[in-house]
């Protein structure tokens, strides 16, 4: 039973995703050509609203489920990962229309044709751990 | 009722539901972060055994792949139950653009000019979608995350290694939209 406090999790997230357009391709398209608000107003009151609530989470000292207090790991220190890496990320995103989660909401929703997308980005991901010591960090 | 199955949702309430995605998974002691799916993925394949990044518990991770699993099922209920069959509701400086590209104007959620059989059989079709992909995830991992462990997770903790990877996002995006499209299409 523990795992399906994640399922559905992913199944609220999955639906919203796919209802508000979050994972079309001209949704994206419309983003980075700034014709709409519609995907800056999603990111927006997701960051705004993350910002205020991890804020409260820090400043009560909330724990987890499990008692456990939540804790933030900072992340790694550095310059180039970031914008290079970001910048190739950025690319794919722009020409495939999905990041990670909109493709498996996709395929979810019926456009099997993100199943290409998806593989190559395992075939990605492993080419990264293949050269990931030969890159600058 | 009718109304909210088969009408789009409004950019707010997508925005707030994303976020409390975050929270009920930190509140569940886990990290929200979809892109670790794809390395968890490569070392249940074996890939630990050629490439040490590869190597590590996995299992720790099944949470997420539950929850990949999920998003799949919530793609799946959208598609079927909440269909409306119209399509997205793009703005007319976008569908204008669009056309000057060769998409038509959109007929659903995704165009088939990049999506539709004829398109993913054709060798320049497929390969579009195969790069986007590597790009994809080969960046989300040199970045390490994608949108929803930087620009959600991230941001929301005040995480300036975070701040760069989503101007790299944008910078990646628009280079490639601006710049490369019109060469492509």
């Amino acid at each position: 039973m523990q795992f399906l406090k994640f399922i559905l999790a992913g199944t609220v997230f999955g639906i919203v995703m796919a209802k508000s357009e979050a994972i079309s391709w001209y949704r994206i398209q419309e983003m980075f050509r700034f014709q709409s608000f519609h995907m800056y107003g999603i990111i927006g009151v997701a960051v705004v609203t993350g910002v205020i609530g991890v804020y409260l989470i820090k400043k009560l000292g909330l724990r987890d489920i499990s008692g456990n207090p939540i804790v933030f790991l900072p992340k790694e220190k550095s310059v180039i990962r970031y914008l290079v890496g970001g910048s190739v990320f950025g690319m794919g995103w722009a020409l495939s229309g999905a990041c990670p989660g909109p493709m498996i909401v996709n395929i979810g929703y019926g456009y099997t044709a993100l199943v290409i997308v998806f593989l190559f980005s395992l075939v990605g991901t492993f080419l990264y751990g293949l050269v990931m010591n030969r890159l600058p960090h | 009722m009718q109304e909210l199955l088969t009408q789009s949702w409004s950019w707010w309430f997508s925005g707030l539901v994303i976020a409390a995605t975050m929270f009920v998974l930190l509140f569940f002691g886990r990290t929200f972060g979809f892109s670790s799916n794809m390395r968890t993925i490569c070392s249940m394949a074996g890939a630990g055994k050629k490439v040490s990044f590869f190597d590590f518990d996995w299992k720790a991770q099944r949470w997420n792949l539950y929850f990949l699993v999920g998003s799949l099922i919530g793609g799946w209920i959208a598609g079927t139950f909440m269909n409306p069959n119209m399509p997205v509701q793009i703005s007319e400086a976008t569908i204008s653009d669009l056309s000057l590209l060769g998409f038509s104007e959109p007929a659903g959620l995704q165009p088939d000019e990049m999506f539709g059989r004829e398109a993913i059989l054709s060798i320049k079709g497929f390969a579009l979608l195969a790069l986007g992909g590597l790009m994809v995830g080969f960046g989300t991992r040199y970045a390490g995350g994608c949108t929803s462990g930087h620009a959600i997770s991230g941001l929301s903790n005040l995480q300036f290694p975070s701040f760069l990877a989503v101007i790299g996002f944008f910078a990646g995006g628009l280079l490639m939209t601006h710049v490369f499209f019109p060469y492509i299409f």
